[in-house]
This record gives C-alpha cells, structure tokens and sequence, in this order.
C-alpha cells in the first residue's frame, strides 16, 4: 500500500490561511490502513484546524467527506458540495490529491499529508518500505528482498564497507537489505546465484512522465 | 617502476593517502604531499572523503603528478551518474592518471550536505566493469571510444565486516568484475586479519593492508563506536590510554610500525592512512624496519 505521513497542523493551518470555509476529503484505502487519510484523520485534522482558528479569532468553517478511493474519477464522484467551499484539503497520498485537483479544477488543492513510500503493514501503526516502483523487477535475483528499496544505497552486488552487524551504515535501527538478501539467500540454498554480477539498472524504466496503456 | 609494474613484479609497495582540504588553501596539502616524496610508490586521493565536500580529485591529482608522485584516483559513484563517471575517467586518463580505486562511496546522510540526493547510478563492482570496458574503447552503452583508457583499476575491502561472508561473497564479485588489487579498510586485529588473508589466497589479488594511525586511546574509542568494520582490540586501547598529544601519537607510529613489521611477509603491501599527519609517514615506515 502507498504510505503517507500527517502534515502538521501548523503547516495545513498555513496553507489555509486565506480560506474561512474549507473542505476536509479523506481517502478510505492505502492511507486509511496507515491511520493519516482516513474518516477518523480527517474528524481529528478538522477538528484540530478549526480550534486553532478559534484561538486566533477567526472561526473557519470545515466539511468533512471521506471517499473510498482519490486516485479514481469512479470514487471521486461521490464528493458532495465541493462547490460550497473555497479550497479543498485532501488527506490522500500524492496521486489522490492530484485525482481531487483534476475533478475540480476551479477549486485550488492542498495536501494534507506527506506521501512517502509504497510499504508493508508490519504491525498496527507500523509500516517499512519495500518497492520503488522501478519498473524492471529483480526479485528474482535476490531472494525476494529488494535492493532498490530495501539498501540505502540501492546496490545490486551485496553490502557495501558500512554494513554493521546486520545494520545499514546510515543507522543502527535500520536494516541492512543486503544482509537480509543474503541470509535469505542461503535460506533458500540459491548463494550461487549471489556470486553472478547484476548489470546496472536501466533507470529509463524508473523516468517520470510513466504510463501504462492496455486499452488496444 | 611505477605503481602497476612494482605491484605485478611482487615487491612490497606502500601507499598512504591525501585527502583535499574544504577550499583553495591547499598549502598545508602540498607541504604533506611533498614529505612523502620519495617515501611511497603511489598516493590515494579521496574523493569527498566521508561524504564530506571538499576540493575535486582530478585536480588534487594533477598537483600530487605535478609534485612527483604517482596518484591513485579515488572514484565514488555517490555523486555522478554513470554519464559523469566515464567522463572524468576519460579526463583522468588524458591527464596521465593510471591507477583507479572504484569506491561506492558512503551515503550522503554520513556527510556534511546530509540533504543532498545520493547518485548511486551505479556501485562499485558496476564501476569496475565499467573501467574494464573503457580500457577495451568502449563505454557503457557499448559506444566505442575514439582512443581507449589504460587503466590499472583497484577495490577496497573490508576484513573486519560483520556479518563477514556478505562481505567476502562481494570482495570476489570484486575480483571477477576486474579489480587489480585491493586496499583494505583499517584492520587492528592481527589474528582475524590472517585468516582473511588465508581465504583471499585463492583469489591470487595482491592485497595492500590498511594502516591507521592511532592517535590517542580516545581516536580508537571513537573507531570502535562509529566506524564500522573497524575494531580496535582493547590490548592497544591499554597501550595508549597512558599517554597524550605527541606521546600518544609516538605510541600510535610504533603500533603502526609493528603491524606493518608483521605484514611483511603476508602483503603485497600496506595502505597507510595517517588522516592529517601525512608527515609522520616516514616515521611509521622507520618504525617498521622499511
Ligand atoms: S526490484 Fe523494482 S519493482 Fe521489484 S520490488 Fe524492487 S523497486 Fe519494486
Ligand atoms: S549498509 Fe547495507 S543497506 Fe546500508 S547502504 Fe550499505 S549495503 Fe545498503
């Protein structure tokens, strides 16, 4: 799932400084899951921005509506009453938000959250990343454990000199990828595979402005 | 002989290393080139050494060239592209630079610009093919070159890396990409360092081994604490735990001296890093009998 972290309140107040009525709109599927977009993140931000106001003596007026997804016209039909307000503040990850801007193009956009990574639900309230979305998988070749992710550096020939006791030289509470590659590489009996040279990424598959056309 | 020809007809080479200051005062950095003069068969110059922003290497090397001695060109893939890469590698060749270490390099966040967006297009054993390629006139989109590269390339090692066989897994990636000889990180334990060199023997890589030198209990304290695949053994924490300033560093030069003693008949060579007392190099050799 796509992980997004909360914008601070001092941050979104901010933003919405020159609005007095603002539309809150959750979304209700990746960052749902990683509690910062859901219909529970949305009551709390709203609830929070319109109290900031109040102190500063200028009441805001804040709708709260939560969609079951922001990255599909399909879901964001379901908005109700955009019109009613100045601006909308979406508490979706970065391809939502961008989703609520093109369904209301009159209407200026801001975020609400910080998008960072595509990740693993590891436990309730934790979450780590695991893809980059390369665009030329090589899963295959390392045990299941990606190295574009999952090393620091994104290596693809084992750990470099500042691998530490399983830790990865830019901090001791994250893992090294390249020792977990390896270790579940000899798990799996497949270390011959290890000693083969992997050829540089074509990071042509990893360019902006991507695209994937099945409609023909 | 030059560093390649001294390497290859196995007589003990040493090497120690410079690194660029941050600005353009570089007299401090000449007067330390200039003392090892004469003193070592080739010189490393490292290239934003810790992730820390300092003077380019191409133009460090040109003033080590310029002084007399043959430079070893540090090359990280931390901050250039693949495209930046092969084209300082043709500008090193064309100002006469011969031997390369292809480094991976240590992640921005290490450094003092802990902000800026690490590179990393390719890594150190991609790098090595790389120059094996450039060295047969073409580059990495298989382009031929309108004139090749001759270079003598090397890779650095880790001895002391825990867990150790990842490490070694990769240090003969190393070998089979092409790397020429090795420099090792600083090693301190003897008996670890010999059963390294046990392993290695069937690789048949001259391995130069790296020299630190301590300069006071507390540098090795910070060694053990911060760097890793670096263990300093208490024994020579003891050593010079009694001692300060230009004691302590007389103790550390004789603890340097003895390691390199011991690595006489093991080594192709040593590596000696003396991280701002480049003059006190010769005194290190003395103190090994070299
Ligand atoms: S190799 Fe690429 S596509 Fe596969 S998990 Fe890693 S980043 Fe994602
Ligand atoms: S320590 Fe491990 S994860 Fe970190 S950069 Fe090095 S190889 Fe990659």
């Amino acid at each position: 799932m796509i992980v997004a972290e909360p914008k601070s309140l001092d941050e979104i107040k901010a933003m919405v400084d020159g609005y007095d009525r603002v539309l809150m709109v959750g979304c209700g599927t990746c960052v749902e899951v990683c509690l910062t977009g859901g219909e529970r993140s949305v009551n709390l931000t709203a609830t929070a921005l319109r109290l900031a106001r109040k102190v500063d003596g200028r009441d805001i007026e804040v709708g709260e509506q939560t969609v079951i997804r922001q990255c599909d016209f399909e879901y964001l039909d379901e908005v109700k009453d955009a019109d009613k307000y100045e601006a909308i503040v979406s508490l979706a990850c970065g391809v939502g938000i961008q989703g609520i801007a093109r369904k209301f193009p009159n209407t200026p956009i801001f975020p609400g959250v910080n998008t960072t990574f595509m990740g693993f639900n590891e436990e309730y309230g934790y979450y780590t990343e695991m893809c980059k979305g390369c665009g030329e998988c090589i899963l295959h070749l390392t045990g299941g454990v990606c190295p574009v992710a999952r090393c620091a550096k994104s290596l693809l020939n084992g750990p470099c000199g500042g691998t530490n006791n399983g830790k990865c030289e830019i901090g001791s509470d994250k893992d090294c990828g390249w020792v977990l590659i390896y270790n579940k590489m000899e798990q799996l009996g497949t270390l011959d595979k290890f000693k083969e040279i992997n050829a540089p990424k074509n990071y042509g598959k990893a360019g902006n402005i991507r695209s994937m056309d099945l409609r023909k | 002989m030059g560093f390649k020809e001294e390497i290859q007809s196995g007589n003990f080479v040493v090497t120690a290393e410079v690194g660029p200051p941050k600005g353009t005062d570089i007299s401090e950095m000449k007067h330390h080139i200039k003392g090892l003069k004469g003193k070592v068969t080739a010189l490393n110059v490292t290239d934003n050494q810790s992730a820390v922003m300092r003077i380019c290497t191409l133009a460090v090397a040109k003033e080590i060239m310029d002084i007399g001695i043959e430079p070893i060109y540090q090359m990280t893939c931390r901050d250039r592209n693949r495209l930046g890469l092969q084209s300082d590698l043709l500008g090193a060749a064309i100002m006469g630079i011969k031997n390369v270490l292809a480094l991976t390099g240590d992640h921005p966040v290490l450094g003092d610009h802990k902000d800026a967006k690490p590179v990393f297009d390719i890594e150190s054993v991609q790098l090595l093919e790389v120059i094996n390629g450039l060295n047969e006139g073409h580059d990495m989109a298989g382009l031929e070159l309108q004139g090749a590269t001759d270079f003598f390339a090397g890779a650095i090692v880790t001895p002391e890396s825990i867990p150790f066989e990842p490490q070694f897994a990769k240090f003969k990636k190393k070998v089979n990409a092409g790397a020429k000889f090795f420099q090792t990180q600083a090693i301190y334990d003897m008996p670890k360092f010999m059963t390294f060199m046990e392993r290695a023997k069937e690789l048949n890589v001259p391995i130069l081994a790296g020299i630190l030198l301590l300069k006071s209990a507390g540098m090795a304290k910070y060694l053990n604490k911060f760097v890793a695949g670096v263990s300093v053994p208490q024994e020579l924490i003891d050593e010079l735990a009694p001692f300060k300033g230009e004691d302590a560093l007389k103790k550390g030069i004789e603890i340097a001296g003895n390691q390199i003693a011991q690595l006489k008949e093991v080594c192709a060579g040593v590596h000696v890093m003396a991280i701002g007392a480049e003059d006190r190099v010769p005194d290190i050799l003395a103190a090994a009998g070299l």
